[in-house]
């Protein structure tokens, strides 16, 4: 059965640090940076990256719109 | 295989719509709002009508929705989103015209205009966005603020003997034999996220096939008018908000199909 | 070719609707009032849907269907309201918003008596409201007094089309009388209903074009008052290329009488009263409210012969402060006026000048 691999950019500047993608993640794969951008939010980004199966979620439950998600087929 | 190996335009499968301008939103972080607005462009553009859409923004935290979107947008005065909206439409009634407004723009001040507007089967979409309080302004009472919910208008918590209870407006509206599509939904999870996209769909087709005036609910949550962070603010909402405000379809093609009378 | 014009005796709110049919309207948002109810059922009654494709809506309130009418203009179609002194104060709000968006639209005010419910008579109470203010903020709007039902039809479209041309409300303040009153007009033929509409107009954005919108906020101090100052600079236009009014028998006058809209044409009368007793007593009629004629009014005031001015108004006296501004105290200006929707007759007008500057 083909399996997905995913990835997600975070626009760092734009995240306001709201954590909605990371509960909302089941892979667990988002968490909050460390470092803080220029208005001082921590930002999210891809703690766990190999678990991620792009699966968009994190993308559309964020409010600012700042997740985008990549995906490939690869075969088992 | 290693994410920047993924991260290849070819294999984007997500990402804000292109009917987005590059413009930071003023929401608080978190704020349901801002997944409302996005997935009105999502849906605006899908079906490509991007440059036959006039939108309306109100007053209240959306009062910038004009800065937020690659299309048409009008600012009316607080409460009055459903009047301009009529003015538009009248005159330009080939076009997709939206209104996009809040508990007290649409339910307080403008409850007026919303009335007549749906009286009248506008054929318009009505956007409302439900989060039980003033965010703009910083947090006091709205007509849908539960009983007993704390606001800075209402300290010690709403009390309906003075303040009146709260006002569940879409099923009043659903009774107007103009209105022909009633619908709440929320933005806390992705599958209600993707249930509302469609039911914004929905919405839109009914303007384009002149079935008359359809409302979009979404209850919302307010994390700085709540005193919330963001996860809090739904878990309670979902706790509170929705036994008051329960989501589904009210209204579909006309009829009623949600019992309303049901006790709240 | 002298345009074509169709005669008739019709009562000036009828008038008032016919004229806007065929000044090629798009729009009109009203409500009921009285002294001004038949302008919506004329255009209801001759179908000006049918006859034109004119919108015609009766709103839920003056507060909706002025946001209608910004709506509407919103679009850069041709819209407008009418409607009556308490309606037009529900209006205010939304007429600032219309100016402070800078979009065009008409404006009629057939004025009753205030304030409050007051009386459905004529009145000129509402002359501050119009040209001083009205709503909140710093803004103006052109308004253009008519006196006769004639003048009531032509100005609609000019009021439309100076509405255009400045992106600003254009206010028409008549009264109870000239709404009600039934005159011989000369109507204007049928002008065609705009086909294509100005670049800044919100109907949805052309391919390849940059998306459009209409608002009056700015939060930001410094952008804000450059949109103040761009405002201001509409309205020192307007004083420049706007100003319109009348003189009647001024060039030997004494005396002069200012008075506007139905009031001007008793002092008339009662100029021509007094002219055969050998009294040379002249009339200046404003015709823009704003941009007020204070120009011309100074020129009087400056002239030796000239010895002092009336107002004549259906108020307790407010045009009287801009015609004393006007004069700067060169000359001095008296004031008569009636209320509660009285109507003074000549005489009354004619032995007020008397009193006022005793002569005998």
């Amino acid at each position: 059965m083909a399996k997905f691999q995913g990835a997600i950019t975070v626009d760092n500047e734009r995240c306001k640090g709201c954590e909605l993608c990371v509960s909302t993640c089941d892979k667990h794969v988002i968490g909050m940076s460390q470092a803080v951008n220029s208005k001082g939010y921590h930002y999210a980004y891809m703690e766990k990256p190999e678990a991620c199966i792009g699966c968009t979620n994190c993308g559309v439950i964020c409010p600012d719109g700042v997740i985008s998600v990549y995906r490939v087929k690869v075969e088992e | 295989m290693e994410a920047k190996d993924i991260i290849k335009p070819e294999n984007l499968v997500y990402q804000k719509s292109r009917l987005m301008r590059e413009k930071t939103f003023n929401f608080c972080p978190g704020c349901g709002h801002g997944v409302v607005v996005r997935t009105i462009a999502e849906v605006i553009e899908e079906m490509g009508i991007e440059h036959d859409v006039i939108g309306i923004s109100p007053v209240g935290c959306s009062v910038f929705l004009y800065d937020f979107y690659n299309f048409d947008v009008v600012e009316a005065a607080h409460g009055r989103a459903c009047a301009v909206a009529t003015g538009i439409k009248r005159v330009q009634p080939s076009k997709y015209v939206f209104t996009y407004q809040g508990d007290g723009d649409l339910a307080a001040i403008g409850t007026a205009e919303t009335m007549h507007t749906c009286n009248r089967g506008e054929n318009i979409v009505i956007v409302f966005i439900n989060n039980g309080i003033y965010g703009m302004t910083g947090g006091q009472m709205a007509p849908t603020t539960l009983e007993g919910m704390k606001t800075t208008t209402c300290p010690r918590g709403r009390d309906v003997k003075t303040m009146g209870y709260p006002l569940n407006i879409t099923p009043l509206l659903a009774q107007l034999p103009g209105v022909c599509y009633v619908t709440r939904h929320s933005v806390h999870t992705p599958g209600n996220v993707r249930k509302l996209k469609k039911a914004l769909r929905t919405a839109f087709e009914n303007q384009r096939d002149k079935k008359g005036t359809s409302i979009v609910e979404v209850v919302s949550n307010c994390n700085s008018g709540w005193g919330m962070t963001p996860k809090q603010a739904n878990e309670w909402m979902v706790e509170n908000m929705f036994k008051k405000y329960p989501l589904g379809d009210m209204k579909v093609d006309g009829k009623i199909v949600m019992d309303m009378n049901a006790p709240r | 070719m002298e345009e074509e014009r169709e005669l008739r005796l019709m009562k000036g709110n009828d008038a008032i609707a016919e004229a806007a049919i065929r000044a090629g309207f798009d729009a009109f948002y009203g409500y009921p009032i009285t002294p001004q109810t038949e302008v919506m059922e004329y255009l209801m009654e001759t179908d000006a849907t049918a006859r034109t494709g004119m919108a015609v809506l009766q709103a839920e309130s003056e507060v909706s269907a002025i946001n209608m009418v910004y709506g509407g203009a919103s679009t850069g179609h041709r819209v407008m309201t009418s409607s009556s002194s308490p309606g037009i104060s529900l209006m205010a709000e939304g007429i600032s918003y219309i100016a402070g968006a800078e979009l065009p639209c008409l404006l009629i005010n057939v004025s009753r008596g205030g304030p409050g419910l007051g009386t459905i008579q004529p009145s000129q109470a509402d002359y501050f409201q119009t040209v001083k203010g009205g709503g909140h903020g710093d803004y103006k709007l052109l308004t253009l007094a008519p006196s006769s039902v004639q003048e009531l039809t032509d100005f609609i479209p000019l009021g439309i089309d100076l509405a255009f041309k400045y992106r600003n409300p254009t206010m028409i303040l008549a009264d109870g009388a000239l709404g009600q009153m039934m005159e011989k007009v000369a109507l204007a033929p049928q002008r065609p209903r705009l086909a294509d509409y100005p670049d800044w107009a919100t109907n949805g954005t052309p391919r390849g074009k940059e998306r459009r919108y209409i608002t009056s906020l700015n939060l930001l101090p410094k952008e804000h008052e450059l949109v103040n100052i761009r405002l201001q600079a509409k309205y020192r236009e307007m004083e420049k290329n706007e100003v319109r009014y009348q003189e009647f028998m001024c060039d030997d006058a004494e005396y002069v009488i200012v008075a506007f809209g139905i009031i001007a044409r008793i002092a008339q009368k009662a100029i021509e009263i007094a002219r055969e007793k050998g009294h040379k007593i002249g009339l200046f009629r404003p015709i823009s409210l704003y941009p007020f004629p204070m120009d011309q009014i100074k020129a009087l005031a400056e002239n030796p012969r000239i010895k002092g001015f009336l107002s004549v108004e259906l108020s307790a006296g407010q045009m009287i402060e801009d015609i004393r501004l006007a004069v700067e105290g060169r000359k001095p200006v008296g004031f008569f006026g009636r209320q509660g929707g009285m109507v003074p007759t000549p005489g009354e007008v004619e032995e007020a000048l008397y009193k006022q500057f005793n002569i005998k």
